[in-house]
């Protein structure tokens, strides 16, 4: 039984292919670690798979429903922590967990403690009722997680969830997505560049680079084929020591413009 | 609770919490109604036309709900680029109900201000007429969402504050000034009539003045009429545009 089938899929932006012809599975109840440098197609591949983007060719299927023509009965199975701040900064903690809750519909008997255990689990609880606004790059992140794990899905997209995290809220995260993983029978998809956090965590592995998958197993099997001692050697044997570039976004920017033109 | 109550009460308490945007969006309406009250109330008087405040006041309101909406719906870019958009398209909530909570809640917002704008405007000396206030309530509220739902749909098309100028520049602020707000819609140059009838926020002032001071230009039940109809129009258009964003 798979989560997620993957056949022939590509994504071309005008002339230049940021996903080429992919093809890969994802069993029920795995953790899966979607592995690249910089720009090689992770996130333009998880926005397809999310509904967020309509590929260019080829088939997916998320618990078998067709992101494109279901989108709606495959919004239902997953949720996602994204790569960057989705989070309101003009409402509190508390409230942006709310807003998630009702959008996928958590019954209020469960909410509300669940609210609390997850806020507790994060340790932001003591600032629920602070504006996000003044949190921190990492208490941010931390909510991202949080609200992530709210809705317990079938399949939780990961896309590099503990950027910018110490390694004992990482090491904390990790045991509760193992937890979920392990009581709920929750697939995980996740990217990382933290390649001890995938060598540990993922028992399967898929490398990407310019939008081609290069290789895929287990942990243990990319190390040995590759001839490494770990799998950050592994995973540089594979895709080189050249330094990839990713485009700037105009995010900085538009804080700028932001604070002009709601006279703060 | 459900998913456009949520969204309605999410622009709600964003607004509140700014009061600094409040005041500030007051600025504008408070200028023109001094500066153009005052200023143009003896030659209105002098050719005929009775009180220049009481002919204003109206049109002012509308503007403050036409600023405030247009803003609200615009708002989406904001969301886009922040990313808050993101956690609301992957949701398993039809992108219609995202749509309506956001716009009825900017639309509330608009609404408010036009209140807002009405309280001051009785400061300057505007004295309306009261018993058809809870009509010229509904024309605020169809003049808040008509705009709001085309400040989503147009919103929609944009991927970063850029475009926003150009909506001001060409759209709004054109939108106010030839709707009859300021001047009276008799005896008006043919293109200027022209554009000002097929102006949807025309039939708004008109309304909000037959209403508030009496004698609608286009009569209260066309005014309804016209106005109702282009704002299905513009919910249908907005959420639309909004089901066909990408991010």
């Amino acid at each position: 039984m798979f989560s997620i089938e993957v056949k022939n899929l590509t994504k071309k932006f005008g002339q230049f292919t940021a996903v080429d012809n992919i093809s890969f599975t994802v069993k029920k109840g795995s953790i899966f670690a979607f592995l690249g440098p910089n720009g090689a197609g992770k996130t333009t591949t998880i926005k397809m798979l999310t509904t967020l983007m309509d590929q260019t060719s080829g088939e997916m299927l998320l618990n078998g429903f067709n992101p494109r023509t279901q989108s709606n009965e495959v919004r239902k199975t997953f949720g996602i922590v994204f790569q960057d701040p989705s989070v309101d900064d003009e409402l509190t903690a508390y409230e942006n967990m709310e807003i998630h809750g009702v959008l996928y519909k958590v019954p209020n008997s469960i909410l509300k403690p669940r609210i609390e255990q997850l806020m507790k689990f994060v340790e932001l609880w003591d600032r629920k009722d602070e504006l996000v606004r003044n949190f921190s790059g990492g208490m941010k992140r931390r909510l991202e997680i949080a609200r992530g794990f709210l809705h317990h899905p079938k399949i939780l997209f990961l896309d590099e969830p503990t950027l910018g995290l110490d390694p004992q809220t990482r090491n904390h995260v990790w045991n509760y997505i193992k937890k979920l993983n392990q009581e709920e029978e929750t697939t995980v998809f996740f990217t990382t560049h933290y390649m001890a956090e995938a060598e540990k965590s993922a028992t399967e592995i898929a490398i990407i680079d310019k939008g081609k998958i290069i290789i895929q197993g287990t942990p243990d099997e990319l190390v040995k084929k590759t001839g490494s001692e770990n799998l950050e050697d592994a995973f540089i044997a594979i895709t080189g020591h050249e330094i990839r570039e990713e485009e700037a976004n105009s995010v900085d920017g538009m804080r700028l413009q932001r604070r002009m033109w709601t006279r703060k | 609770m459900n998913a456009i109550y949520i969204l309605w009460l999410r622009q709600i308490k964003r607004y509140f919490r700014s009061r600094a945007r409040i005041v500030g969006s007051l600025g504008q309406p408070l200028l023109f109604l001094v500066a153009l009250g005052f200023g143009f109330g003896p030659i209105f008087e002098k050719a005929g036309g009775g009180n220049y405040i009481q002919f204003l006041a109206p049109g002012i309101i509308a503007m403050g709900i036409l600023f405030t909406a247009v803003f609200s719906g615009i708002e989406v870019i904001w969301d886009k680029q922040f990313g808050f958009l993101k956690e609301t398209l992957v949701a398993p909530v039809s992108r219609f109900e995202i749509m309506l909570g956001r716009t009825l809640g900017g639309a509330t917002v608009a609404i408010f201000q036009g209140v807002l704008v009405f309280l001051l405007s009785l400061l300057i000396g505007f004295r309306p007429e009261l018993s058809l206030l809870p009509v010229a309530i509904v024309f605020a509220a169809l003049i808040a969402i008509f705009f709001t739902a085309l400040g989503t749909a147009l919103a929609s098309m944009l991927d970063d504050m850029q475009g926003f100028q150009l909506i001001m520049n060409f759209l709004v602020m054109p939108t106010f000034f030839l709707s009859g707000a300021l001047f009276p819609m008799q005896g008006l140059p043919p293109a200027v009539a022209a554009i000002a009838a097929i102006n949807p926020l025309s039939y708004g002032v008109d309304g909000l003045r037959g209403t508030l001071v009496g004698g609608a230009h286009f009569g209260l039940f066309t005014d309804l009429g016209i106005l109702s109809i282009v704002t299905i129009l513009s919910i249908a258009f907005g959420s639309y545009m909004f089901s066909k964003i990408r991010v």
